[in-house]
């Protein structure tokens, strides 16, 4: 990780990041590192380190926190949030980084398949004759696809990216 | 009382055996599940992209269930919780659920709140109870020697989960596990995460998030590792093989999804149970579940 550069810093993007659903409480932070201390993935990877994510936040480094590849290695596992004594929701302030760098066009190439999926099926996996005559052999009742609800409801759903992260 | 029986994407598709337990032992306990023709995505896949789109998917199949007039019922654990998750947030953010509910009129829907969301495991720690279990036992797994892994959204974000369980010393899936007359192990590393979240971004990451789990079950030379989540399943049964070969080690972890425990205890056959599409199974201990012969 490169050093801080308190010149590019934009003071507005804490507060931008706290009017979102889930980051409200990230001002809250006191910087103690519970989150850091427990989190499985800062474990195998220190540069995954929820706590210096929220200091960079706080600092206003927005390009650096929203290109950053470390947005996306977090397993949702909860166990940071449900440490934090302030009662900052991490996990969920990252979905709200995450959805600001998607809208920034900075996100893993493959998630925009998943819309795709979601638009031609309904589902993440395709439902074929293979599919139910395996269910069948066990019993199990078939399923089908409602591919018009999810068509309506993504149809100005497209995401962008330039791949950088 | 009925409940709708939401599968999600993955379990109908690479989980029959999951499904199949599912069914078998909510029939042999007399919880009535029904399915629902229109359920599709929890729209978990989408929240990293967009929290408000994904919720809008997430909601739709909450609406679907209350036009059919049941609560829901999950096996995955991240359906569970995102489902949990948006009837927390729909009830507590009015004018979010407006911005939702104007979408759901685009195809015809809406939602008033109130479906109550539950995992297959929380369901039957509730509704059942491991007393009940036990008294519904006819072959006790005597001799089974299992580890539980909970997982991570089985039981948080604990606010949207009403809190039924601790995080911190989770304690519903022991309990039933025990109430086959199998042994329900305590092991270091119990709550620890599978990995499955970012299998998709950091393979490597990932593995070695499970690896370290199943090295520690393989050591304690245990029956098997239980769990109640197709991604779970991913981690440490789909990857088991590949994991032992890259980190260079002999693993051999039987893996079980609960139900298909609670199945056998309940008398059901491995067959009906789905066993054959367990990948990584102990043949000499499901031999004695075999029907008799002859």
């Amino acid at each position: 990780m490169s050093d801080i550069d308190l010149d590019r810093a934009d003071p507005g993007f804490k507060h931008e990041v706290a009017r979102r659903r889930g980051a409200e409480g990230i001002k809250r932070c006191y910087a103690c590192g519970a989150c850091s201390a427990r989190c499985p993935v800062g474990e195998l990877n220190p540069d995954f380190d929820p706590r210096r994510l929220i200091r960079l936040v706080v600092l206003g480094l927005r390009d650096e926190v929203l290109s950053s590849p470390l947005l996306w290695v977090c397993s949702t596992c909860y166990t940071c949030q449900e440490t934090c004594p302030e009662g900052v929701d991490f996990t969920e302030v990252l979905f709200v980084l995450k959805n600001m760098a998607v809208e920034a066009g900075c996100f893993p190439p493959t998630l925009g398949a998943q819309v795709e999926l979601l638009k031609n099926h309904g589902r993440l996996y395709e439902i074929t004759d293979f599919e139910n005559e395996k269910r069948a052999e066990l019993g199990l009742p078939p399923l089908d696809e409602r591919p018009d609800d999810f068509l309506a409801l993504l149809k100005d759903f497209q995401p962008e990216t330039k791949g950088d992260a | 009382m009925s409940w709708a029986l939401f599968l999600g994407c993955t379990v109908p598709v690479r989980n029959l055996n999951y499904e199949a337990a599912v069914r078998k032992t909510a029939a042999g306990l007399g919880l009535e599940l029904a399915d629902l023709p229109g359920f599709g995505c929890c729209g978990f896949p989408l929240k990293s992209l967009s929290s408000e789109q994904a919720l809008v998917l997430t909601v739709r199949n909450l609406a679907l269930a209350q036009a059919d007039g049941r609560d829901v019922v999950a096996v995955c654990s991240a359906c569970a919780a995102t489902l949990s998750e948006a009837e927390h947030v729909m009830s507590r953010d009015p004018d979010l659920a407006a911005r939702v509910n104007e979408r759901l009129a685009e195809i015809g829907l809406s939602y008033r709140g109130g479906v109550k969301v539950r995992h297959y495991t929380r369901l039957i720690h509730e509704e059942i109870g491991p007393e009940r279990i036990r008294e519904a036992v006819v072959r006790p797994l005597d001799g089974g020697r299992f580890a539980p892994h909970y997982g991570c959204h089985y039981l948080k974000p604990a606010e949207a989960m009403d809190h039924f369980d601790s995080p911190e010393d989770p304690r519903s899936l022991t309990v039933l596990i025990e109430a086959l007359g199998a042994e329900a192990v305590e092991y270091p590393g119990l709550k620890d995460c599978c990995g499955g979240g970012v299998l998709g971004t950091d393979e490597d990451l990932a593995q070695r998030m499970a690896f370290g789990k199943l090295e520690r079950i393989d050591q304690m030379g245990l029956t098997g590792l239980v769990v109640i989540c197709p991604f779970c399943n991913v981690m440490f049964e789909g990857q088991q093989k590949t994991m032992a070969k890259k980190f260079g080690s002999k693993i051999k972890v039987p893996l079980f999804f609960y139900p298909q425990l609670l199945g056998l205890a309940l008398g059901f056959t491995p067959e009906e149970l789905g066993f054959k599409h367990n990948r990584i199974k102990d043949k000499d201990f499901l031999k004695a579940f075999e029907p008799a012969k002859g």
